[in-house]
């Protein structure tokens, strides 16, 4: 701050928002009740080389000023990270990503984090970090002053409570086939595609997977709400106990699905990190978007780099997509086209992704006969999730991965050993349909997880021959009955 | 013996023409017609202007070379001047002066030509058929090849290709007739049969290696088809279906037809139904097809599926309700809670044979 013409200038590489914040500062301070300093301010964001977004900045450009101006200690700043929008009239509001910021906080080793009311739960739960949720610009400058302490956070009016995990799995009538497979999927981690005509129920089915899938874990609650903290999903209030599920338009692009732009920003399959990512229309998705997929399904992360600094992702997520059998959807025995439009069909769905299928179940209409069939409830099936998950979580202390369609291939043939009657029947169905070495690996691990489900620690025959209705050779088009 | 110059060169001088035979294309009994002509005959119907230089070609056309081009594909002309030539063939008016092999010729006359061979089976149907129809005819083909009778076929998607597979899963007695240069794989997508094929059994076809198909030539194979064939059988087939002018050509030579039964009222199975309705024999299953050549009982196919004795009583009643219309894993329960088990009793049975996953998730049973 510096004599001169009145003037105030925001240094260090910010987008718009930040050299927005000039007019948003200036004028929150002085509603405030507060004095705006009729002289040269230059406020310098460092590093200068990092580029600042957003309007998180605010709250700490203004408190600045003001401690530059003598109004507030300058001191008091010293322990304190601020981390909030202003508006005109001086009002703290919440901004996106409150939880890594306050998690930074700690990291730095400050010992209080000033946020607006609405995101103070939020930044609760870090531990050991002190929580100043206040209202305006006025109230902070009074904490600043240590006129007053910040207020508790109990008195903070409850956010929204979580939408309920979707409708019951045991609305379901008919599909016993895609009932099965879902279940096996949530108990194993497994990922899952459904074929069938459009009308046969498989986004119904899809809707019901959250609600059979188990609790996020406290350490997996904290990444996903970080995660929908910083993409403006979470309402800003607890922890999210509830595993995502993310449904993207087919028409989404590469980087709307994997992340990317500058600055990099998650995509689909970050946001459903810990939980399911579905992609209904599986071939009408572009097929970059899909190919981009591959690689953050294999390894859990996505790695995105552009012309700054390269970012890295979280993404492990169940995949389940749903397509129909043919272009025109009918299906068998009334399909109408031609053979070279099915197999372009096929080929698109045996490409870049059907190589991470462990399980394809067929969706068809339901018959008359089966329609008194109810699936099991939610509630019954998650209970059978949850103890093979249990098992799975046991054997993990051990060595192998947290779940089994994340067991590495040897882990497989520690974890999921076949005696001589299983594995003959692996082998020799597996010779006659022409399965792969992968789809092998793919059948063992699904049987595992059903042997799982079963409470059994041994894989027997029928656990195999269970698996491997789950094949993929429903999709082989041109290759014939 | 090798084939006589005069039938290997009116075998290269079809690839000649085959464009200007396009000409001809719509006119079916003129194709025939044009099929039956003299070489000189058939230049001057099918040659227009360019008559007089193709002729010109044809007369000096350089039989050594063409033999020279036979041997280089590994490929051995068969003409109707040999021996060997398939003594059915010779019903047509319009026979084909030679057939170019590919795979081995031996099989092709133990098959056609042997005094001692059995009668032969075509069959044939849309390449657009339904799952089912391709079940069926892979069924058939197998139990038939099996039971020591010939499918005849012309490899094309669907029906054709199912009838192939199901005949090399049986005694791999089968014979492709193609509408393309027997070395070339059309459609492009069988491409993988038609090695096997090669291999295995026997590839014909009256055009030189080489011969892309073109649309005259599918209908110019199927007479051939139906030619070597003493029964033909359409799968599945709509109306005005080129399945249809096998079953035309097999009426007109005097040799038996059937039709396996299809959907009513579906427009994909109009054409084999109608051939049901004007009295052709119904064919279910194979043992229909080898009553047919034999005569009621004369033969049976090895009843090895029908047997179900040595299957376990709970898996033997899932199969009997299977077989009862009840196809599905939802039929088959009552309750979500057996679910898993009538999953291991399908897979089992699938595992033994006795039914067959569709693609839209049925079991149907495969015997």
């Amino acid at each position: 701050m510096r004599p001169g013409l009145p003037a105030f200038t925001i240094v260090g590489l910010g987008d718009a928002a930040v050299r927005e914040a000039r007019e948003r500062v200036r004028a929150a301070i002085l509603n405030a009740g507060l004095e705006f300093p009729l002289r040269r301010v230059t406020a310098n964001l460092a590093p200068a080389d990092l580029r600042k977004i957003g309007p998180g900045f605010d709250l700490a450009l203004a408190c600045a000023v003001l401690a530059a101006s003598g109004q507030v200690p300058t001191r008091s700043l010293g322990a304190r990270a601020l981390y909030a929008e202003l508006s005109l009239s001086g009002e703290l509001r919440p901004c996106r990503g409150v939880l890594a910021v306050a998690e930074a906080t700690r990291r730095a080793g400050l010992d209080e984090i000033v946020v607006a009311r609405a995101a103070g739960r939020e930044a609760a739960l870090v531990p050991d970090l002190g929580v100043a949720a206040v209202a305006g610009l006025a109230e902070v400058v009074e904490l600043l002053r240590g006129e007053t302490v910040a207020p508790e956070l109990a008195s903070l009016p409850p956010g929204p409570s979580e939408p309920p995990a979707g409708p019951d799995l045991g609305e379901v009538r008919g599909q016993p086939h895609a009932a099965e497979g879902l279940m096996i999927a949530a108990a194993g981690g497994h990922n899952l595609l459904m074929c069938g005509p459009p009308g046969t129920g498989k986004t119904m089915l899809a809707r019901r997977l959250p609600g059979i899938l188990p609790e996020l874990t406290p350490a997996e609650a904290l990444d996903v709400t970080r995660i929908q903290s910083i993409a403006g999903l979470h309402s800003g209030q607890e922890l999210t106990r509830r595993r995502p599920f993310r449904a993207p338009h087919h028409t989404i692009s590469a980087s709307g699905l994997v992340g990317g732009g500058a600055p990099p920003r998650p995509g689909e399959v970050t946001l459903a990190h810990h939980g399911v990512l579905f992609l209904d229309e599986l071939s009408e998705f572009a097929r970059p978007a899909l190919e981009a997929l591959r690689q953050p399904l294999e390894d859990g992360s996505v790695t995105i780099v552009r012309a700054q600094r390269p970012a890295v992702f979280p993404a492990r997520c169940m995949l389940v997509a749903a397509t129909n059998p043919c272009p025109c959807g009918r299906g068998e025995p009334d399909c109408r086209c031609s053979p070279p439009d099915r197999l372009r069909h096929a080929r698109k769905l045996t490409g870049p992704l059907l190589d991470r299928m462990d399980l394809v179940c067929s969706v068809a209409h339901p018959r008359d006969d089966e329609r008194d069939l109810c699936a099991p409830s939610s509630a019954s099936a998650r209970e059978l999730v949850l103890q093979a998950r249990e098992r799975q979580l046991h054997r993990s202390r051990t060595g192998a991965g947290a779940c089994n369609a994340q067991l590495t291939g040897a882990e497989l043939a520690l974890h999921a050993p076949l005696s001589s009657a299983p594995m003959r029947r692996l082998e020799q169905t597996c010779i006659r349909e022409r399965i792969s070495m992968r789809g092998r690996e793919r059948v063992r691990r699904v049987a595992r997880t059903i042997a799982d489900m079963e409470g059994v620690a041994d894989i027997t025959a029928a656990h195999v021959t269970r698996a491997l209705c789950f094949r993929q050779d429903v999709l082989r088009v041109g290759e014939d009955a | 013996m090798t084939a006589c110059g005069a039938c290997l060169r009116r075998g290269f001088l079809l690839d000649r023409l085959s464009g200007h035979m396009e000409t001809v294309r719509g006119k079916r009994h003129y194709l025939r017609e044009v099929l039956a002509l003299s070489d000189e005959d058939l230049i001057a119907a099918v040659g227009g202007r360019e008559r007089a230089r193709l002729q010109f070609e044809h007369d000096r056309s350089d039989v050594t070379l063409m033999r020279r081009r036979l041997a280089a594909a590994h490929m051995v002309g068969v003409c109707r001047h040999d021996d060997r030539y398939p003594p059915a063939l010779r019903d047509l008016r319009d026979a084909p002066a030679i057939l170019f092999v590919a795979g081995s010729v031996e099989r092709l006359v133990s098959w056609t030509t042997d005094p001692a061979a059995t009668a032969t089976v075509a069959i044939v149907g849309a390449r657009r058929a339904s799952e089912d129809a391709r079940v069926v005819a892979r069924t058939i083909a197998r139990d038939l090849s099996l039971a020591g009778v010939p499918v005849i076929s012309g490899m094309a998607m669907g029906i054709d290709a199912a009838a192939h597979r199901g005949a090399l899963e049986g005694g791999a007695q089968t014979v492709a007739v193609l509408g393309s240069g027997p070395d070339v794989a059309y459609p492009l997508g069988e491409r993988r049969l038609h090695g096997e094929l090669i291999e295995r059994a026997v590839v014909v076809s009256e055009l030189p290696p080489g011969s892309t198909a073109r649309k005259w030539t599918f209908p110019a194979r199927n007479r051939i088809i139906a030619g070597l064939a003493r029964l033909t059988i359409v799968v599945e087939a709509a109306e005005r279906s080129g399945s249809l002018i096998t079953a035309t050509c097999a009426q007109d030579l005097g040799r038996d037809v059937g039709a396996v039964p299809g959907r009513p009222m579906a427009s994909g199975t109009r054409g084999s139904n109608g051939l049901l309705r004007d009295g052709c024999a119904v064919i279910r299953d194979s043992q229909d097809a080898l009553d047919q050549l034999f005569g009621a009982g004369a033969r049976t196919t090895g009843a090895l599926l029908g047997d179900t004795g040595a299957l376990d009583p709970a898996l033997r009643r899932t199969l009997e309700e299977v077989r009862a219309g009840a196809e599905t894993i939802g039929a088959l329960c009552t309750d979500s809670s057996q679910v898993g088990g009538v999953m291991a009793a399908l897979g089992e049975l699938e595992f033994l044979g006795y039914v067959r996953r569709t693609g839209e998730g049925r079991y149907v049973t495969a015997a």
